[in-house]
């Protein structure tokens, strides 16, 4: 590894510039994608740690698939299989994972800021695949990717994310990336599951979707973690739904044009309705599609740009 | 603690605000109590057994900290009472109060008794104070009357808030009899569930969940309407909100029996800081606050709704705070650092004066707990700081008396340390020796 290590922590106080840098990085691995063989020798003779200590199909899949995509070693560790059950500290599995000599660290956890501790103690290069509600870099990367796709460009675009604001890592590093990118973002959900003084993040707060979707060119639906009523934020899911549940009747009094965005997995019938995330103005495949380039380009630069193709 | 024989304190800058004494002269002890101090640049001419030359420094009643854990019995790898003590000493402090939130808690006569017994061997004089509750648990009362016969001098179950205001009546009632505070820890556990730093526009962006200040708050106005009715005496401990010094400045007008204390960290240290680093050393609870709560609590030691400033000393040991925030214990200790943290931050800045900073931390704790010390009068146990105002040090936690290193001011560089700590006559912290 190139001796001055770079992380991928969060989207918050990343210049521009940057996020352009990987985007536009992320163009010619999507290409790759779509190649009969959809491999490239750029990260030969590279390991990477895969650390997953939270439950994650999706994510987990997208880095794996980029990892092998560009011929890095990987290995994988989630916590069901770990010695993290037999009472192990994070700080000690880094340090084990380390002394292997692993170049990049991918790391999934249920502590915020969980990223940047192993940043402190590692000599190894962190990605950031989710820390507890703070932020989660590469997802919001690969929006912003797929919504350039869309529109060609970002800026003033208006965006509005719907649902559990206060417990998202998504809403979070959408904010910062979207906001820098020059977008304009309102956030609308439950006063229960707003965090306090959101506002100071730049965005609109909207309780009502209604108003909230008027003139929005992305709506952007958050997963709806059913814990949430058990732990008394919500009255009950059925309310949930009437009041912030993209339907294709709350849609069909939209006068613009629009996509829906959804970082997965859905809850069907929850926050959106089937209809809604299968019909022909979502674009959820298509994130899909999309973090496995960016998470590429994401791997590529962090990796000193070393390339051997 | 009583050492026989003479010493004598030359030449510092006598600052006592209980006895109203700020002059350059010699203080004598003899056996133990003050002898005698001299007027103003005059000497003492007495052949003493030790002299301690105190040119240029400043020398004052011994310092008091109410508001300790010590952790022995139970977690004697984090601090003992030995330990504790010495870290004490070395900090300017003749006397601290430990918390009774040990393994097992300190709620029966033996308990206290062993505190006692342990303390015997210490650098500062102990004073324990007993768990309100039975196992901490804010369910039966302890033996009050017991603990304060065998030596405690307040009842708290500080660390676990006391939910059943009935409970906390009748400990407030109860404790009429014996002449002592309840010192209580404001939480509302249901409003601050799951919080690991305070509820603002930092925990938004950290994604942490938050402890609202209202969780102090609503306990603070419950505890204050609690002792107006009953006419027992509050004492509340570590306050770190804005609102709940309202809450307290209104009650003391209304005539309320009501003390509070504010720990050195709440003063200095705002929630933002966690932002840039996510260090487990800046956990604790209750949590850092806001920038318009530290100007509320500096504005509460001016204008005398703060009693008394206290560490909250909260050992832990390195395996288990250095872990994810959201992993980590609350508490830091605080010791070795809360005089030169208050010279530096409120005194050198021209927040506090000397006599404010004496009486927070010397007179008004005495007062608090009803103990011997806090001042310098003729007869009174000789327990002595002396401070060099000057000195510029670095805060190395490798170096710390203390058996455990949770601070957030390592490599700070802080102006004024104590170089001298005197109990009952006996030199029991000198700098460089």
């Amino acid at each position: 590894m190139s001796a001055q290590r770079e992380h991928l922590l969060g989207l918050e106080g990343m210049l521009a510039q940057r996020i352009k840098l990987i985007l536009d990085a992320a163009g010619p691995f999507k290409e790759v994608l779509e190649r009969p063989i959809r491999k490239v020798p750029t990260l030969r003779g590279i390991s990477i740690a895969n650390l997953f200590f939270e439950p994650s199909t999706r994510t987990r899949i997208s880095f794996e698939l980029a990892e092998k995509r560009l011929s890095a070693e990987v290995v994988n560790l989630s916590s069901a299989t770990s010695s993290v059950l037999k009472g192990e500290t994070l700080k000690d599995t880094a340090k084990n994972i380390e002394a292997m000599k692993v170049d990049m660290v991918v790391i999934r956890h249920s502590s915020p800021g969980a990223a940047h501790f192993l940043a402190r103690e590692l000599q190894s290069s962190v990605i950031n695949a989710g820390d507890g509600a703070h932020e989660h870099p590469t997802q919001a990367l690969l929006d912003l990717f797929t919504l350039r796709e869309r529109f060609g460009e970002l800026q003033g675009l208006r965006v509005v994310i719907v649902g559990d604001i206060a417990y998202s890592r998504v809403a979070r590093s959408n904010i910062w990336g979207l906001k820098t990118m020059g977008a304009s973002v309102a956030v609308c959900g439950p006063p229960t599951l707003m965090p306090l003084k959101v506002e100071e993040m730049g965005v609109d707060v909207y309780y009502d979707l209604d108003q909230a979707l008027q003139g929005a060119d992305v709506i952007y639906v958050l997963r709806l973690q059913l814990e949430r009523q058990q732990a008394g934020l919500l009255p009950s899911l059925r309310e949930y739904t009437n009041e912030w549940g993209i339907t294709a009747q709350r849609l069909a009094k939209l006068k613009q044009e629009f996509i829906i965005m959804h970082p997965g997995p859905i809850n069907r019938g929850v926050e959106i309705t089937p209809e809604v995330a299968d019909g022909p103005y979502s674009v959820i495949l298509d994130q899909v599609t999309n973090g496995v380039a960016v998470r590429m380009a994401v791997l590529y630069l962090l990796s000193g740009g070393r390339h051997e193709g | 603690m009583r050492a026989k024989g003479s010493l004598l304190i030359k030449g510092g800058r006598i600052v006592d605000p209980a006895s109203g004494i700020d002059r350059v002269a010699d203080l004598l002890i003899k056996d133990g109590l003050v002898e005698r101090i001299s007027l103003a640049n005059q000497r003492i001419g007495v052949k003493a057994q030790e002299v301690i030359s105190a040119q240029g420094e400043l020398v004052v009643p011994g310092l008091i900290d109410i508001h300790t854990h010590l952790r022995e019995p139970g977690r004697e790898d984090e601090e003992t009472i030995l330990s504790g003590s010495q870290a004490a000493a070395a900090g300017g402090f003749t006397g601290v109060a430990c918390m009774a939130n040990t393994q097992p808690p300190i709620e029966s006569q033996e308990g206290v008794r062993f505190v006692l017994e342990r303390a015997q061997q210490a650098k500062c004089r102990i004073y324990p104070i007993a768990a309100v509750t039975k196992g901490l648990k804010g369910e039966e009362l302890t033996e009050a009357a017991d603990l304060v016969r065998a030596g405690a001098v307040a009842l708290s179950d500080d660390g676990n808030p006391i939910s059943n205001s009935q409970i906390m009546r009748r400990a407030l009632e109860y404790s009429k009899a014996l002449g002592i505070p309840i010192c209580s820890h404001c939480e509302d556990r249901d409003l601050s569930s799951g919080g690991g730093m305070n509820e603002s526009s930092t925990s938004t962006l950290l994604g942490l969940v938050g402890i609202p200040s209202i969780s102090e708050e609503v306990t603070v106005a419950r505890d204050i309407l609690l002792a107006q009715f009953t006419q027992g005496r509050l004492h509340l401990a570590h306050l770190s909100t804005a609102g709940s010094l309202e809450l307290v400045k209104e009650a003391k007008k209304r005539g309320v029996r009501v003390t509070a204390e504010v720990t050195p960290h709440h003063l200095i240290l705002s929630d933002e800081l966690i932002r840039a680093s996510f260090d487990p050393n800046l956990k604790m609870n209750p949590p850092l606050r806001g920038k318009e709560d530290i100007e509320a609590l500096r504005k509460g030691l001016t204008d005398g709704t703060i009693d008394c400033i206290v560490t909250d000393h909260a050992p832990h040991s390195t395996e288990e705070k250095d872990v994810e925030f959201d992993a980590a214990p609350f508490g830091i200790i605080g010791l070795e650092t809360s005089l030169g943290l208050i010279l530096t931050e409120l005194y050198h800045k021209g927040i506090l004066n000397l006599q404010t900073i004496i009486s927070l931390m010397s007179a008004n704790p005495a007062k608090i707990l009803g103990i011997k010390g806090g001042n310098l009068r003729v007869g009174s146990p000789a327990d002595v700081t002396i401070i060099d105002l000057e000195k510029e040090w670095q805060v190395g936690p490798a170096k710390f008396r203390s058996k455990s290193r949770n601070t957030p001011f390592g490599g700070w560089t802080l102006q004024g340390k104590a170089v001298a700590t005197i109990v009952g006559g006996e030199i029991c912290y000198r700098e460089g020796v």
